[in-house]
């Protein structure tokens, strides 16, 4: 546990400096540090999954608190607490199929219980069951977890039991880790080449003499159109500069090694070349689970004028990016302001920064907002590593990643906060929740 | 009724001499052709170019990497030039001083914006025709549009005519082509250079007077008023407002490569306005709480388009996309019959190095040490006007009053005349 509690703050506080630059490597990081999450946790022989589920939920609570504008952190929580749950239960109904059990009522189920609490296979069968069903509102009201009901039952199965079971258990217990981390090393691998599966979709988009614009730098973008060009495609680069990070500048200087053609505008020139142009390719910082997308500054100008002149507008995201929160005043709440000296050099404005005149606040206020807002019916298509897309699908998708049979998952603190909310009358904030529950 | 000849200046000096000739009777059937501006010249044309280039006095390297697309736009003009034009200083004898001081200004860029460039114009005229003398056997009015129709084609040889430059010159043209000919050189003169006075007095100083007063109409306390990049009028706009006791916030919006919204910043926080600096790409995020947008503008168009600054078309636009209504402050003189329908067709190429430069930031050097290979691929752009649709657009503010966009042409039709006969 030492190891992983010094890794753990070596992390957030990396997030916190804004060390890590980009949400692939930002997911990347935050699977590998939750594996070895995993892998250090003592999980006790009855009901293992719900153990993971704490010591994850925990370290992600404080990953997400660390930096909050990097919704990769919380997505790729959220994939790792999904895959703990489908990995529990694959291995339930492995062990019910294996033991060739018929489904029961409750009923009997109770009955069977007093009667016989001793049959080791119908202990496993109601603690399957009772990880197949739905936490009833009994459990839900009186916040007692779902965990509660195994350990009655186990409890009451004798000791005489205890052995055979513990033995069962503690195999599958070995057998749950096992494949959780499997299935985390798959999710790491995934984040690694999502990048190429995205490529692999570019011939289909772009074909001969096309001209395509850009803006910033996006090593998916970048990728994407050359693979296209790998393909002997020819066409023709606009890139927008993207102050004032001045990406395009990088990204023109790769695509014109690679032999592309590109030509390097200023971002105050898109409206103007856009009527030239057939394609509008960017990248993203994070997609939002109603299609909005967060992107890096200025794209929302390129979505309006694209949208004006009928322009396609394609957003490429790895599944990393996908978040579920739907935005509320995104470009507030989800945004960094960076330092205004990108803008203005305080040597030479520090006269209108003076503090000393009139109401002892100085005149001057600069603003350098890192990201943008673009709302989902100015997207045409996303592009991401299982296919295309379009922006009111794209929610669904992400349900498909993450949320389990049981609706669990869209929010990790939903089990926990949804009581909590029950019980004190407030359904505000988790009005979506329960929305997308019981769809 | 004398039709005084309706030419728009760009073409080199041999068809303005031509032209002037051809004068003042004119049959009345040629008349409505004659309306319709000229095709400007097209620099794609190989062999106009090449007729141009023997004619001009600056020595214009070939430009490595044009642009397809603004192939038929003349390329930039460097500043390098300026030693190779100061020392033909003394060579240059029928160039007045004052001109050749003027095109050196633009040259360099220390003359810019409408207003600025067309005052400096017409003041450095006042001078040459002041300093003029009519060689024998030849008549006031003819020699000494050919006279100005030389200083013309140099000043475009330093930079493009802006619009306002040209209805100037228009302005001008007609006006000495009118001089009765019973006067004599000395009152000719006199009448020639208090024309010009008023013409600046009256179509920009009053113009500009009365664009304050109606816009100031329409600031309220508590407004939060954006503008972009650096026009003279809007600055008078919001300092004349501050003045008479409104109080309302200034957001300014900035784009490279020309950073013109830097020295307007200073200039308003000098005289003690609150403002917000921000540049172009962050427009998203500062319209959320602007209630107002005051733009400047180059020209305006018969069919309502606003030529401009770069970037203004989408300042207009994401304004729009947010219901914040855009006032475009612009006097009358400056507007033009000719339509356009995009940025491309008819622009100003500016500098390109200045896009791969980053002036003060020597963390963003990539575009430094290219390769010939990966130059061969690259090309930079820099545009300096663009094309603003008229749906965009809520209200024009001019010396005429408030108008719609659509109200240009009338404008155009109505009062063009007008003045022309003053």
């Amino acid at each position: 546990m030492p190891d992983t509690q010094a890794l753990v703050n070596d992390f957030i506080s990396k997030l916190k400096k804004r060390k890590i630059e980009g949400s692939q490597a930002t997911a990347k990081q935050t699977a590998e540090l939750l594996r070895s999450v995993i892998s250090q946790t003592r999980v006790p022989y009855t009901n293992q999954a719900a153990a993971l589920i704490q010591s994850v939920k925990a370290v992600g609570e404080r990953l997400i608190a660390a930096n909050p504008v990097e919704l990769a952190v919380g997505n790729v929580v959220r994939r790792v607490l999904h895959i703990i749950r489908e990995e529990d239960l694959s291995l339930t109904t492995a062990a019910m199929a294996g033991l060739n059990l018929s489904a029961v009522s409750d009923d009997e189920d109770d009955a069977d219980r007093d009667n016989q609490p001793v049959l080791s296979a119908a202990a496993i069968a109601a603690a399957s069951r009772s990880t197949l069903r739905p936490p009833s509102l009994q459990t839900l009201l009186e916040d007692v977890p779902d965990s509660a009901a195994i350990p009655h039952t186990s409890s009451s199965g004798g000791d005489s039991e205890g052995k055979s079971k513990s033995a069962d258990k503690s195999s599958r217990s070995r057998k749950l880790k096992h494949d959780v981390i499997e299935a985390v090393n798959e999710l790491i691998q995934d984040i690694s080449t999502c990048h190429e599966q995205i490529a692999e979709q570019a011939v289909e988009h772009i074909h001969q003499n096309e001209v395509i614009l850009t803006l910033g730098s996006s090593r998916t973008v970048l990728e994407f159109l050359c693979a296209a060009k790998e393909k002997k495609r020819s066409f023709r680069v606009f890139v927008s500069e993207g102050a004032p990070r001045y990406q395009g500048h990088l990204l023109a200087k790769e695509l014109v090694t690679r032999g592309l053609q590109t030509t390097l505008i200023t971002d105050s020139a898109v409206f103007a070349m856009i009527s030239r142009v057939n394609m509008v390719i960017v990248g993203a910082h994070a997609v939002m689970a109603n299609g909005g997308v967060i992107a890096p500054v200025g794209v929302n100008m390129v979505a309006l004028a694209a949208q004006k002149h009928a322009v396609p507008f394609v957003v490429l995201a790895g599944s990393h990016k996908l978040c579920p929160l739907y935005p509320h005043h995104p470009e507030v709440l989800l945004n960094e302001l960076r330092s205004p000296s990108e803008l203005l050099d305080f040597g030479e404005f520090s006269d209108c920064l003076d503090f000393g005149s009139g109401i002892g606040a100085p005149l001057l206020h600069v603003v350098n907002p890192t990201f943008d807002y673009v709302q989902p019916k100015l997207v045409s298509l996303f592009i991401t590593d299982t296919g295309g897309h379009n922006p009111s699908y794209i929610g669904e998708m992400y349900r498909l990643f993450v949320v389990s049979a049981r609706g669990e998952g869209m929010n990790f603190k939903s089990e926990i906060m949804r009581t909590n909310c029950i019980a004190e009358g407030n359904f505000f904030g988790k009005l979506e929740d329960r929305k997308s529950r019981f769809l | 009724m004398k039709q005084p000849p309706q030419k728009k200046d760009g073409p080199p000096v041999a068809s303005s001499v031509a032209a002037s000739e051809r004068g003042v009777d004119r049959p009345v059937e040629k008349e409505r052709k004659k309306d319709l501006p000229p095709p400007r010249m097209q620099f794609d044309d190989e062999s106009r170019v090449d007729k141009a280039k023997r004619r001009s006095l600056l020595n214009q390297p070939e430009a490595r990497n044009r642009v397809e697309l603004f192939r038929h736009l003349p390329p930039h003009k460097n500043g390098s030039q300026l030693p190779y034009l100061e020392s033909k200083f003394f060579e240059l004898h029928e160039m007045h001083p004052s001109v050749y001081k003027v095109g050196l200004q633009y040259l360099t860029g220390d003359t810019s914006g409408g207003n600025a460039r067309c005052i400096a114009m017409l003041q450095a005229f006042q001078e040459a025709i002041r300093d003029y003398s009519t060689p024998p056997e030849k008549t006031l009015n003819r020699d000494l549009t050919s006279k100005i129709g030389g200083f013309v084609s140099f000043l475009i040889e330093c930079r493009p005519l802006s619009m306002s430059m040209g209805n100037a010159i228009r302005f001008l043209k007609s006006r000495i082509a009118r001089l009765p000919l019973t006067l004599s050189e000395s009152e000719a003169k006199a009448a020639l250079c208090s024309d010009i006075d008023r013409f600046i007095n009256e179509k920009i100083v009053l113009a500009d007077k009365v664009i304050l007063r109606h816009a100031a109409t329409k600031i309220r306390d508590g407004d939060v008023l954006l503008t972009y990049g650096s026009s003279c009028v809007v600055e008078m706009i919001l300092l004349y407002a501050h003045e008479i006791g409104k109080q309302f916030r200034v957001v300014v919006v900035d784009s490279r490569p020309m950073l013109e919204g830097q020295k307007q910043l200073r200039r308003l926080v000098a005289k003690g306005l609150s403002c917000t600096y921000t540049q172009l790409n962050a427009i998203s995020y500062v319209m959320h709480e602007v209630t107002r947008v005051f733009l400047g503008a180059s020209s305006i168009f018969s069919n309502g388009t606003v030529y401009s600054r770069v970037g203004t078309a989408s300042v207009a636009m994401v304004a729009h996309a947010f219901h914040v209504p855009v006032l475009v402050c612009c006097e009358a003189y400056k507007f033009h019959e000719r339509v356009q329908l995009d940025s491309i067709c008819f622009n100003e190429l500016g500098d390109p190095d200045a896009v791969s430069k980053v002036p003060g930031r020597e963390d963003v050097n990539y575009l430094d040490n290219l390769t010939d290979k990966q130059k061969e691929n690259l090309q930079l752009l820099n545009l300096k006007y663009d094309a603003t649709p008229s749906d965009y657009i809520s209200v024009i503010v001019t010396d005429y009053g408030m108008i719609p966009p659509t109200s240009v042409p009338v404008i155009v039709r109505e009062y063009r005349k007008e003045y022309l006969l003053i």
